[in-house]
């Protein structure tokens, strides 16, 4: 027994220690090509994110959106869906807040509207969700063009917003609509600067996704629907209900991050108001191999690679893109190494 | 061409398909090879085919050791393979069948490979438009398709892996004449089977394989009493059939028809009554797989009415024909009836737990305990169920219907099952729901199964119901010929 | 009008020229079973090497075959991990295109927004002087006669060559392939690489000739989503599929004469709109697939004819791995 479980800890380790290897190598070499000092890259994207406590608070309020919309996609990969209109969903969620906070501009009563504002978001997201969940479940389209169908909606939307109807005073602009009055961002304390309260929303969500895919029938049917759903409607479940009821959590979530997006991070609406955090929580879900536990901490990891690369172009003339070379390296590196373990019979 | 084959083994895993098969094939005869589900036999036909790869034994041809790597390298040394579940491509054309595996160059030369097509069709008195679609003939049309391919590549050992399942005695007569006209001309035919009938009307020699050994040969005449024995070791004891009288009414379709399968199903009308053990015959998708899931919910009719103990259904989906204690089982377990990624103990909670909002794990692990060993099923609570073979599949299903089940409609229930899981089926089911008088209504592929367990007998063609009799007042040779298609006023 | 129109022909043709390429090498791509989700990502980084390479060298054709060989690179990466380390394709594709998208931003961030190396027109004599058709089809630059070439020609070979029939019958059922002498996975590898080939040409296009030069955004980006909606738009027939590329170049050129004629609606409106039109088709097209809507057109035989016209069947292991034993 104890040999065995030290055996597959070691044998975890030497995975880890090829995958880090492999992808340092790879990304090292990216760097060269650019004409860049690959360690000197590092140092300025490990700088970016733990140099100062207001860094580090940076990375905590990317975390939070990354983290619930990866939470919203536990359940749709749960349930075999590839829901990439995550992105629109955001972007929903973001209009929604966003529709709600002006309304609230002048009320005298902000916790209400903060509060109100959020719900709209869950519900935005989840409106952009269920769309994609009844063309899936009705239609037979496809949930990737679906999804992605409908983030270009949402972009056009979000842009005809900005220049449209909620443009700036004066003239319109890609720098977004204008900023809220600060009584409606959500508070932010401390040395670090994150909005606490999102923090706990984030912990609650991931809290209560990981028992409800490991102890509730909820979990039990999504993963029966994912795994057959052919063979599912026997025991009488609804593969169609429970795609929707799937894509609503996510759609929700995904909501939420965006409102969390408005009230916390950009306190107005922008264009690129997602910031790619929808197609990102993809890639750490992947990663985090559909566990409810690893997902925050390899999210944590995404969201510092994210706000550390934002430190190269001010420093090195380097584009900040590096960091999805990195994330993306990375999950392949995890992939291949998984699926090569698993062939040579390592893995059951 | 002579070819022997010494001391073959193939394991998956832990598990011994072949285990030391020799055995000797002449040439310009036709060699029966005998044995039932699960003996070996097409994993050794695969084996020689070059599709399989051996684990150990070694293959002589004309007495050179040869190492068949690859189908392609087969079919150079001259051995061709017919699948018994056929592997072509349904939706392209008989021509574009015929031509592939058989191209070189980069231009198709269409009108040669239709000509050649259309020579050997004559010779063996077969009926194919070259130009139709693959999908819209039958599986005994696209068995004569495959064979003429490998003729026309010159092949001199022809295969064929359970020929005459799912085809019809017209076309099995053409098969066998076609088979006996090739060994004249010198061509080794290896014919597989697990029915005797074919091996006797056709063979000169038999090996017999039984759990991945040879359990012994016969040449002409056959006992086939000494048969039997060498195929099961002990002769298995049939279940015995219970005479329930008919009681009222349980399900009633009126001229349905649906779309699906090849045929689909065309102005079905029929009643099923409580306590009745109903046998479904027909060619593979001749309409039975859509009449079983019509009946049950699983596919909504495109017409007709279903009345299920009076109450009219249209509309209603299976959940609704489920809480009225109708089941349905599909013939393939893995991908229709049970959730692979799932454990025994999960299937457990998923059946009987619906409605609540926490699930309790020790509950149903205790739950999966007790139907594991009523059920005598192999594997634990634990056990992923895409890791159990596959008669254990089959008693995690059965265990896993609802115990007050009035209507059970199964779909080829036992296939690729031995002798004795069937068997213990059988009686299971009579214990379970015949003895309290629910309906059954199974389809299989074997006439001899029907015959045995059903009292009434329901044929389809084409998707028609075209004959329903009492057992009684039919023979397995008035069947037969209703499952080709002819039936006598 | 008549000035319009030609004019608007010949647009239509030149800018849908990458899109019909990428949607050709998506065909032969899934043709062989393999779904390559990674091209828009893989266009994007093609068209990056494409330019960046033809500005250092100053020399087109090596900046065309750089975006080629990126392509092909990338579908590489998707063939091996999907048919050798059995991973899901869709899985491996997604991350590429996120993770080749990253990668031309990054790598091409020295050379944005500067003057490179352009592919000039070069109008077919003789046939450029036939009123109107010559106006539409030859009066373009090579990249556009390739890709109108590249239509007829993979029409050809997928259902007229033998080297087409063996192609699609990997698609079909890979196992029956193989039983007749096939090396399923070597046809597959093979294809999936030709397919990323076209798809890099198109990168190449983009940045060489439908909208020159490099920058973030370069304008390509959502473009290889479309490709691949169009893949079943075009029910994996190539002619079809590159239709469905000029029916969407259209609706781009049409959002710049729409732009004009309401000035009140924001240009960016304009710009999204082609994509979820795009996506929109498809989703129509599906929906008269099911087999409840079936029905009821069974019973009406002209809108039978249309809809046999979008009847589509995908190959039928396409996105299924084929096991060796």
């Amino acid at each position: 027994m104890t040999v065995n479980f030290r055996k597959s800890v070691l044998s975890s380790l030497i995975d880890l220690a090829i995958t880090i290897f492999s992808v340092g190598a790879f990304t090292s070499i990216i760097l060269l090509a650019a004409g860049a000092p690959p360690l000197e890259a590092y140092y300025n994207i490990f700088k970016g994110a733990f140099g100062s406590w207001t860094k580090f608070g940076h990375c905590l309020k990317a975390w939070i959106p990354l983290t619930l919309c990866a939470c919203g996609l536990l359940y749709t990969f749960r349930i075999g869906l590839w829901n990439i209109g995550i992105e629109g969903q955001m972007i929903m969620g973001a209009v929604f807040t966003t529709w709600v906070l002006r309304l609230g501009t002048d009320s005298g009563n902000e916790l209400f509207f903060i509060i109100t504002a959020f719900f709209a978001g869950m519900a935005g997201g989840g409106l952009w969700a269920v769309i994609a969940g009844f063309l899936k479940t009705k239609s037979g389209v496809n949930e990737i063009f679906a999804g992605l169908g409908l983030n270009f909606v949402a972009q056009g939307f979000i842009l005809w917003l900005i220049f449209g109807p909620w443009r700036q005073p004066g003239s319109a602009s890609m720098s977004g609509t204008e900023t809220l009055p600060d009584n409606l961002w959500l508070p932010q304390t401390g040395a670090l600067n994150v909005p606490y309260a999102g923090i706990i929303i984030t912990i609650s969500a991931l809290v209560i996704t990981a028992i409800i895919l490991q102890r509730t029938r909820i979990g039990l049917n999504l993963k029966a629907i994912g795994n057959n759903p052919d063979s599912s409607v026997l025991f009488g479940l609804h593969p169609g209900r429970n795609m929707l009821l799937a894509m609503i959590f996510a759609g929700g979530l995904a909501g939420l991050a965006g409102s969390i997006q408005v009230s916390a991070v950009y306190h107005r609406l922008i264009p690129a108001i997602s910031s790619n955090y929808g197609y990102l929580a993809l890639l750490v879900v992947m990663l985090a191999g559909f566990r409810p536990g690893l997902t925050p901490v390899i999210s944590l990891f995404f969201a510092c690679l994210n706000v550390g690369s934002i430190q190269l172009p001010m420093v090195l003339k380097l584009d900040s893109s590096l960091s999805g070379v990195i994330q993306g390296s990375l999950v392949l590196a995890t992939l291949a190494i998984y699926a090569w373990r698993k062939q040579k019979g390592v893995i059951p | 061409m002579l070819i022997e084959l010494q001391d073959i083994h193939k394991y998956y895993g832990s598990s011994k398909a072949n285990n030391g098969i020799s055995l000797v094939i002449q040439s310009g005869t036709i060699h029966g090879i005998l044995g039932e589900n699960g003996a070996g036999k097409s994993t050794l036909m695969r084996i020689m085919a070059g599709y399989l790869q051996k684990t150990r034994g070694s293959v002589l041809i004309n007495g050179f050791p040869v190492n068949v790597r690859s189908p392609e390298h087969a079919m150079k040394l001259g051995i061709g393979m017919l699948y018994q579940d056929p592997l072509d491509f349904p939706s392209l054309s008989v021509l574009d069948n015929f031509m592939i595996g058989q191209l070189s160059g980069a231009i198709l030369k269409k009108d040669d490979f239709r000509k050649r097509l259309l020579e050997l069709t004559l010779r063996f008195d077969f009926r194919l438009n070259p130009d139709s679609l693959l999908k819209t003939i039958t599986v005994g049309e696209r068995q004569q398709l495959e064979m003429l391919r490998l003729l026309s590549l010159g092949i001199e050992v022809l295969i064929l892996d359970e020929p005459t399942t799912g085809i019809s005695t017209l076309l099995k007569d053409t098969l066998f004449s076609a088979l006996r006209a090739l060994a004249e001309d010198g061509k080794s035919i290896i014919l597989v089977s697990h029915k005797l009938e074919d091996v006797e009307a056709l063979c000169g020699k038999v090996t017999v394989l039984r759990q991945g050994k040879v359990s012994g040969e016969m040449t002409r005449p056959f006992n086939s009493e000494k048969l039997l024995g060498m195929i099961f070791g002990t002769m298995p004891s049939h279940p015995v059939s219970l005479r329930n009288e008919p009681g009222p009414p349980l399900i009633e379709l009126k001229a349905v028809s649906a779309t699906g399968g090849r045929a689909g199903l065309k102005d079905c009308s029929t009643v099923i009554r409580k306590g009745e053990i109903v046998g479904i015959a027909g060619l593979e998708g001749s309409g039975q797989e859509v009449f079983l899931r019509v009946a049950s919910g699983i596919k909504k009719p495109a017409s007709g009415t279903i009345l299920l103990a009076g109450r009219d259904m249209r509309g209603k989906h299976y959940h609704s024909f489920m809480k009225r204690r109708v089941a349905f089982m599909p013939t393939s377990r893995l991908e229709e009836g049970l959730v692979p990624g799932l454990s025994i103990a999960e299937h457990f909670a998923l059946r009987y737990s619906a409605g609540r909002f926490f699930l309790r794990k020790p509950e149903w692990i205790l739950k999966a305990e007790a139907y594991i060993a009523k059920f005598n099923i192999r594997g634990n609570p634990d056990t992923s169920v895409e890791n159990l073979s596959g008669g254990n599949q089959q008693r995690l299903l059965l265990s896993l219907l609802s115990e007050d089940t009035e209507l059970l409609l199964l779909e080829n229930p036992t296939r690729g099952l031995d002798v004795e899981s069937t068997n213990w089926i059988w009686s299971q089911l009579q214990e379970q729901y015949s003895r309290k008088r629910a309906a059954i209504v199974f389809s299989s592929t074997e006439l001899d199964e029907i015959f045995m367990i059903a009292e009434r007998i329901l044929v389809f063609f084409d998707g028609r119901l075209i004959k329903d009799v009492k057992k009684d007042n039919t023979s397995i040779h008035e069947l037969g010929m209703a499952i080709a298609g002819k039936i006598d006023a | 009008m008549n000035e319009i129109l030609p004019i608007l022909l010949a647009g239509v043709i030149a800018g849908a020229a990458p899109i019909v390429l990428a949607a050709i090498g998506e065909t032969i791509t899934e043709k062989a079973g393999i779904i390559n989700l990674s091209i828009d990502g893989s266009i994007l980084l093609s068209a990056m090497t494409a330019f960046v390479v033809s500005y250092k060298t100053d020399s087109l054709l090596a900046g065309f075959a750089a975006g080629a060989f990126t392509g092909a690179a990338v579908a590489a990466v998707v063939a091996v991990f999907s048919i050798y380390l059995r991973l899901s394709q869709v899985a491996v594709g997604f991350v590429l295109t996120l993770m080749a998208r990253d990668l031309a931003y990054f790598i091409g961030n020295p050379f944005s927004r500067i003057q490179g190396p352009q592919i000039l027109p070069l109008p077919i004599p003789l046939l450029k002087d036939i009123p109107f058709i010559g106006e539409v089809f030859f009066q373009h630059n090579l990249t556009v006669y390739g890709s109108l070439l590249a239509i007829v020609f993979s029409w050809w070979y997928i259902y007229r060559t033998s080297y087409g029939l063996t192609l699609r019958s990997v698609g079909e059922n890979p196992s029956a392939s193989y039983a007749r002498g096939i090396n399923p996975h070597r046809v597959q590898l093979m294809y999936v690489i030709c397919g990323g080939l076209l798809i890099g040409l198109a990168g190449a296009v983009f940045s060489l000739s439908t909208k020159p030069g490099w920058g973030r955004p370069q304008g390509a980006e959502g473009i290889g989503w479309i490709a691949l909606a169009l893949v079943i738009f075009g029910g994996w027939n190539p002619v079809k599929a590159a239709c469905g590329a000029y029916l969407f170049a259209f609706l781009q050129v049409m959002g710049i004469y729409l732009q004009g004629w309401f000035p009140s609606v924001p240009a960016q409106v304009f710009q999204v709109a082609p994509f979820p039109l795009m996506i929109l088709t498809l989703v129509i097209i599906f929906a008269l697939q099911k087999e409840s809507i079936k029905v009821i057109v069974d019973r009406k035989p002209m809108l039978k004819y249309w809809l046999r016209l979008f009847a589509s069947s995908p190959p039928a292991a396409l996105g299924k791995q084929f096991i060796r034993q």
